[in-house]
């Protein structure tokens, strides 16, 4: 792996939450922490997987990225430039190189809009391709791209005349249109049916390949973070808990949470109908309004320690290229 | 298998809908039995008729379809021929009770959890509300929720709890079947194996026998202790969990497919497989068996024939000419 093509570091964003009568007064905010300052690198070509339950942040990371959301604070650097602010004739350039495949491809694409239209509308905006054949020829490549073969005959359909997989391989084919180098996926597969899910996620891995893209798979689903990433961050409250590579990160996890994560996830395996499995975690997740003191996940902790309550571990190395956020992280 | 063991017993169900473009046969020749104290999964792709199939055993398949044929045995008695009334009054939800997908979401968001539930239990049982009330808090606990939660409204509650508000609401008539549609999809990893447990154990204790829909393989292997396998509104195979999961594997080449498509946490595959193309039209599902057109190993018989049920051992059951001898 070489340069990281994108750098995140501190990144901060806060939602502010309505004030009452009594807090205005006192002058006091009320935040939803939805993403609380977090670092981490993507490199030039590689997959990496942000992992978590749903609010934990990992969407509004997302976004973030894309640019639809200003942070709250610290830095996004892509491909050595800081990208944190910027105007709007920048952001175009930005938008240009930084796409989005994102989850649900019966909503993402406009019911009146051919296949066809929906990957010439990028081209059109970005003022690409100046003749109507030269934007075809980038249409009909890109659908290539994505294993639609042959392009004529998806060209002309309504998102209504396609499956779901079908659709999911326009959307990305969408995004390859103006040549990015870098996606971000959010969820790109967990609406698609089991069978074609695996195809997809497939079609994806063989267009980075390809073409040398970087990935962001943004999901809530780890057996398919491991089939498809290289590295993974799970995210816990807007936090990044634990981060390395894709296999040490499910084999060897470090973190308490990570391993109820684990621990939780079904398997196809013959023989547990009658068990009840232990999952090693309590209560439920809460809200990002009310973030718990010390290390945010002390209260669902089964391990947890006076000192988990009082301080905030921060993420350290404990094997190359394997960070843990944990006063006591199991190895 | 005596007949005293099957506390359901479907013969032959099908169920069309008519619709402006043709028939559908959503549920085509369906026969299956659910033993007392059993969990049977029920799986397929979207749009394979799971759910059309468990409505139809509610008798509240929504116009424009119909049940078109068959019988469905509770305690040995056909429900098919029983009036709205009587169904309403004996059987549904005394009987068979369902949590519906998506339920969770589908809780008034303006009454509190008691007043909600109050509506259902009163709306069945003659009893007072102070009876009714206990009975509320009684089956909170019983899904492991406080009792503090029927003066909450459901916005205030996370997905988890709403569905085991579901569920105990479909509990409370006292039913021997529960059918459970789609409980887990819609939740995170940890609360659904959460959900998964609750399921079980209300099963023990409550002596239940469960239908559970889902077209993640993967949860099924967790729950089911029998499996069927649905393909385009035809039963492809029958088996028990060892016999689908175990060494021996699944025998109809469906759901192999499907079973190699799905990914396993603890194992580093390079690939994973899938099964090329989309489910059919089934408005005009393929001739002969129906997965042929997706099927590697096809032969000329399948694009001719339907393939009958036949049993590969005791238990297992396959509908795949690839296994047929005469």
């Amino acid at each position: 792996m070489s340069e990281p093509i994108l750098k995140i570091e501190n990144l901060h964003k806060w939602f502010p939450l309505r004030r009452t009568i009594t807090q205005i007064l006192k002058g006091e905010h009320v935040w939803v922490k939805a993403v609380d300052g977090i670092t981490f690198n993507i490199n030039q070509g590689e997959i990496f997987g942000l992992v978590g339950e749903s609010g934990c942040g990992k969407t509004t990371t997302g976004k973030l990225l894309m640019k639809l959301l200003e942070p709250t604070d610290g830095k996004i650097i892509f491909k050595g430039k800081d990208v944190t602010h910027l105007e709007a004739n920048k952001l175009k350039e930005y938008r240009r190189n930084v796409q989005m495949v994102f989850q649900d491809p019966y909503a993402s694409m406009n019911p009146r809009f051919r296949a066809q239209d929906v990957l010439e509308e990028p081209l059109i905006i970005h003022q690409v391709g100046e003749t109507r054949a030269e934007r075809e020829k980038i249409v009909r490549r890109s659908l290539e791209e994505v294993r639609l073969i042959p392009p004529e005959e998806f060209m002309g359909r309504f998102p209504h005349m396609l499956s779901g997989g079908q659709r999911q391989r326009v959307a990305t084919a969408r995004t390859l249109v103006l040549s990015p180098s870098m996606i971000v996926a959010d969820e790109p597969v967990s609406m698609i049916d089991l069978s074609t899910r695996a195809e997809i996620l497939h079609m994806m891995k063989t267009v980075q390949r390809e073409l040398g893209l970087t990935y962001l798979y943004i999901t809530h689903d780890l057996s398919t973070a491991r089939y498809f990433t290289d590295r993974i961050a799970v995210m816990y409250l807007g936090k990044i808990i634990e981060m390395g590579g894709a296999d040490e990160i499910i084999d060897e996890a470090a973190h308490p949470y990570t391993r109820a994560l684990i621990a939780a996830v079904c398997e196809p395996i013959s023989g547990k109908s009658n068990t009840i499995k232990e999952i090693p975690i309590k209560g439920e997740i809460p809200s990002a309004a009310n973030i718990p003191s010390g290390c945010r996940f002390h209260p669902r902790c089964l391990y947890a320690k006076p000192q988990c309550q009082e301080e905030e571990p921060i993420l350290i190395e404990i094997e190359p290229g394997h960070m843990v956020a944990c006063h006591y992280p199991s190895v | 298998m005596e007949d005293t063991d099957n506390i359901l017993k479907v013969e032959n169900l099908k169920i069309n809908f008519f619709t402006r473009k043709g028939i559908v046969y959503a549920v085509d020749d369906i026969s299956f039995s659910l033993k007392k104290g059993e969990t049977l999964g029920l799986v397929g792709e979207s749009g394979c008729g799971k759910t059309t199939t468990v409505l139809g055993l509610m008798k509240m398949v929504p116009t424009p379809g119909e049940i078109t044929g068959g019988r469905i045995l509770i305690g040995g008695k056909d429900i098919i021929p029983l009036s709205e009334n009587e169904m309403r009054q004996k059987v549904r939800w005394e009987k068979i009770s369902m949590v519906f997908q998506g339920a969770m979401n589908c809780l008034t968001p303006v009454y509190t959890i008691e007043k909600q539930m109050m509506e259902t239990i009163q709306e069945h049982k003659n009893i007072e509300r102070f009876q009714a009330k206990k009975c509320i808090i009684n089956y909170l606990n019983l899904v492991g929720l406080p009792e503090d939660i029927i003066r909450r409204y459901p916005h205030e509650l996370s997905g988890g709890m709403k569905q085991r508000i579901v569920i105990a609401t479909a509990l409370f008539l006292e039913p021997e079947i529960v059918i459970c549609d789609e409980p887990t999809t819609a939740l995170d990893v940890v609360v659904q194996a959460q959900i998964i447990n609750l399921i079980k154990r209300l099963k023990k204790k409550l002596g239940l026998s469960v239908i559970f829909i889902t077209h993640d393989l993967a949860t099924e292997a967790e729950v089911a202790d029998r499996l069927l396998v649905m393909y385009a509104g035809k039963l492809v195979e029958i088996g028990t969990n060892e016999q689908i999961y175990g060494n021996g594997g699944p025998v109809h080449p469906y759901t192999e497919k499907l079973l190699k498509a799905t990914p396993r946490l603890h194992e580093k595959v390079e690939e994973l497989s899938f099964i090329p193309g989309t489910p059919p039209d089934l408005v005009d599902p393929p001739s002969g068996c129906r997965f042929h057109p997706r099927c590697s190993e096809a032969m000329e018989r399948c694009k001719k024939d339907e393939p009958p049920l036949i049993e590969v051992e005791p238990e297992h059951q396959i509908a795949c000419w690839r296994n047929y001898h005469e």
